[in-house]
């Protein structure tokens, strides 16, 4: 289990985290979200020890990670795999060497007893055999993403990492590698811990979600609950995109029947009517839009 | 699955790696250089020594201590300076940008241990090596052209080589080269290891590494000369 007690870090005078305390659920997604310069980054090098906090503790099972003498962190880290915003391949070796890299590092295997792991991960994040040759710079963003995500697990982790693992990825690839994320988080029981601004993969893969704002943890629930929160500061965040205003809306509409304030203009005139047919006598809606459910009587 | 703190094997196939890299790497430059630097010292000794009381023997000899005392260690290294050692601070660089190297230290790998210092024992152990063959290969160079241009016979040279010979200057220029083979793969290492930024970044350190590992290398020769010479 890994907990955040008032975890502060300041760079020279610049406060960057304000005192955050998180628990982390076991054996889910957690999702770090905020915008940029919330300071999701610098909370997760935190996490992970490549920086040191101010003040306040990371607990792992308990342990306080940042006053571990090297040899206890050591085995901490064992049991973290991170999966860097830009992939961090190692770019002179090839795709198959670097997530090999793990194993030669950490085990006495033998060398075709290594090979089989490599291609089981790489199978599971449906790499196909003839990557497995080419260099990090041969292959496309979203295969370095798929083959650092891969060298993250072969070892087995117990807590994944992983720092905008859809930036710079088409949306479609970007739900490839939210759903991989989310199903190995499942599949091998670990504890992940995601950042993202990504909203596809906040409502897809958003087991437990943190909203940071200005170094601070502003909000804290899961996906169906984010939707319905009403913070403002949240909603600012997440509703900055019309798709999800709308979904919002309609999603108010079905839970209260009422047209939220937030809809205006030509949406909420559009609404009206299609709605109008069937208000009954308190201003609430009696039938959601046609063609989802048959009209009452 | 078994774990094991870190591999010793790595380890040594890093350092391998690294001697190959900056080895065999700059065999090349350092073959043409030498050659060239002891072929250019034969012509210029014999420009100036024009006195006909002077043997010509006593050319090779000055081909020969120039060569070895000053040419081959220090040339060889300036020049080592701007080939490795823009390529260890550029690479290193690289790694700390593209935060391969948090990468490794997530691994929970002593990063120092595994990247830097690796670079640094195979430039201890190759550059020496690297300037031991400058040697024998500048005077070779200055043979070839003393022949050459028919300034001196072979014969005559290589009596001259014989005359007087201080194996002393050998060691010195060892010693040197071992110097300065810390300071040529050491300083680009420290550069590129604590860039912080990014492609911009990397371009002036890697500058800023050979600036100051070559000024640091003359100072070392200076040092060196005064306390050993
Ligand atoms: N090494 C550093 N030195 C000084 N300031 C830093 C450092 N790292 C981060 N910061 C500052 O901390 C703040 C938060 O940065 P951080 O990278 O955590 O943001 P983020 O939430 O990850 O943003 P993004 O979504 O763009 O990645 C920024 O204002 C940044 O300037
Ligand atoms: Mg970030």
């Amino acid at each position: 289990m890994i907990e955040l007690k008032d975890l502060k870090k300041s760079f020279d005078d610049k406060a960057v985290l304000k005192g955050v305390s998180i628990v982390m659920s076991d054996g889910k997604c957690n999702l770090i979200i905020g915008s940029s310069g919330s300071g999701k980054t610098v909370l997760m090098k935190c996490m992970v020890g490549l920086l040191k906090p101010t003040s306040g503790n990371v607990l792992y099972d308990g342990a306080d990670f940042v006053n571990l003498n090297d040899k206890e962190q050591k085995a901490i880290r064992e049991k973290i795999g991170m999966l860097f915003q830009g992939g961090a391949l190692f770019d002179s070796q090839t795709v198959e060497q670097n997530v090999m890299f793990p194993l030669d590092m950490f085990t006495t295997d033998k060398y075709a007893k290594k090979r089989d792991r490599v291609k089981q991960v790489l199978d599971r994040v449906q790499l196909k055999e003839d990557a497995y040759k080419k260099f990090p710079s041969e292959i496309s963003g979203g295969m370095q993403k798929r083959v650092a995500l891969a060298r993250a697990i072969v070892l087995n982790p117990k807590y994944l990492f992983c720092d905008e693992p859809n930036s710079g990825l088409d949306p479609q690839t970007s739900m490839v590698i939210d759903k991989l994320i989310h199903e190995i988080t499942q599949e091998y029981d670990m504890t992940t811990i995601v950042n993202t601004h990504d909203m596809n993969s906040v409502m897809e893969i958003g087991d437990h979600i943190i909203y940071m704002h200005q170094g601070e943890k502003e909000w804290e629930g899961n996906n169906k609950e984010i939707i319905l929160s009403e913070n403002e500061k949240l909603n600012q965040f997440i509703f900055a995109s019309e798709f999800l205003r709308d979904a919002k809306a309609m999603r108010t509409i079905q839970e209260t029947g009422r047209i939220p304030e937030s809809v205006q203009g030509g949406i909420k005139d559009a609404m009206e009517e299609k709605f109008n047919m069937d208000i009954d006598k308190d201003g609430h809606i009696g039938a959601p839009p046609k063609g989802n459910v048959p009209p009452k009587e | 699955m078994f774990r094991k703190p870190e591999n010793a094997r790595m380890y040594w196939k890093q350092f391998m790696l690294q001697c190959n890299d900056i080895g065999i790497g700059s065999l090349g430059i350092i073959c043409i250089i030498s050659v060239f630097i002891g072929a250019v010292s034969t012509l210029q000794t014999a420009y100036q020594l024009v006195s006909p009381i002077i043997p010509k023997s006593t050319i090779a000899q000055i081909v020969r201590d120039t060569v070895i005392l000053e040419f081959a260690p220090t040339l060889s290294c300036i020049v080592l300076c701007g080939v490795v050692g823009s390529k260890i601070a550029s690479e290193l660089g690289n790694m700390r940008v593209s935060e391969q190297i948090d990468a490794l230290e997530i691994m929970g790998i002593n990063t120092k241990g595994y990247l830097v210092l690796p670079k640094i024992l195979a430039g201890l152990v190759t550059i020496p090596l690297l300037i031991m063959l400058a040697m024998i290969l500048g005077i070779w160079g200055g043979r070839l052209a003393g022949t050459a241009a028919g300034i001196i016979d072979p014969t005559i040279f290589d009596t001259g080589l014989k005359m007087a010979f201080k194996p002393y200057n050998v060691y010195f220029a060892l010693i040197k080269s071992v110097v300065f083979a810390f300071i040529i793969t050491a300083i680009p290492a420290f550069y590129g290891y604590t860039v912080k930024g990014g492609a911009l970044e990397i371009g002036h350190s890697s500058t800023r590494a050979v600036v100051v590992s070559c000024v640091l290398l003359l100072l070392a020769d200076y040092v060196l000369s005064a306390l050993l010479l």
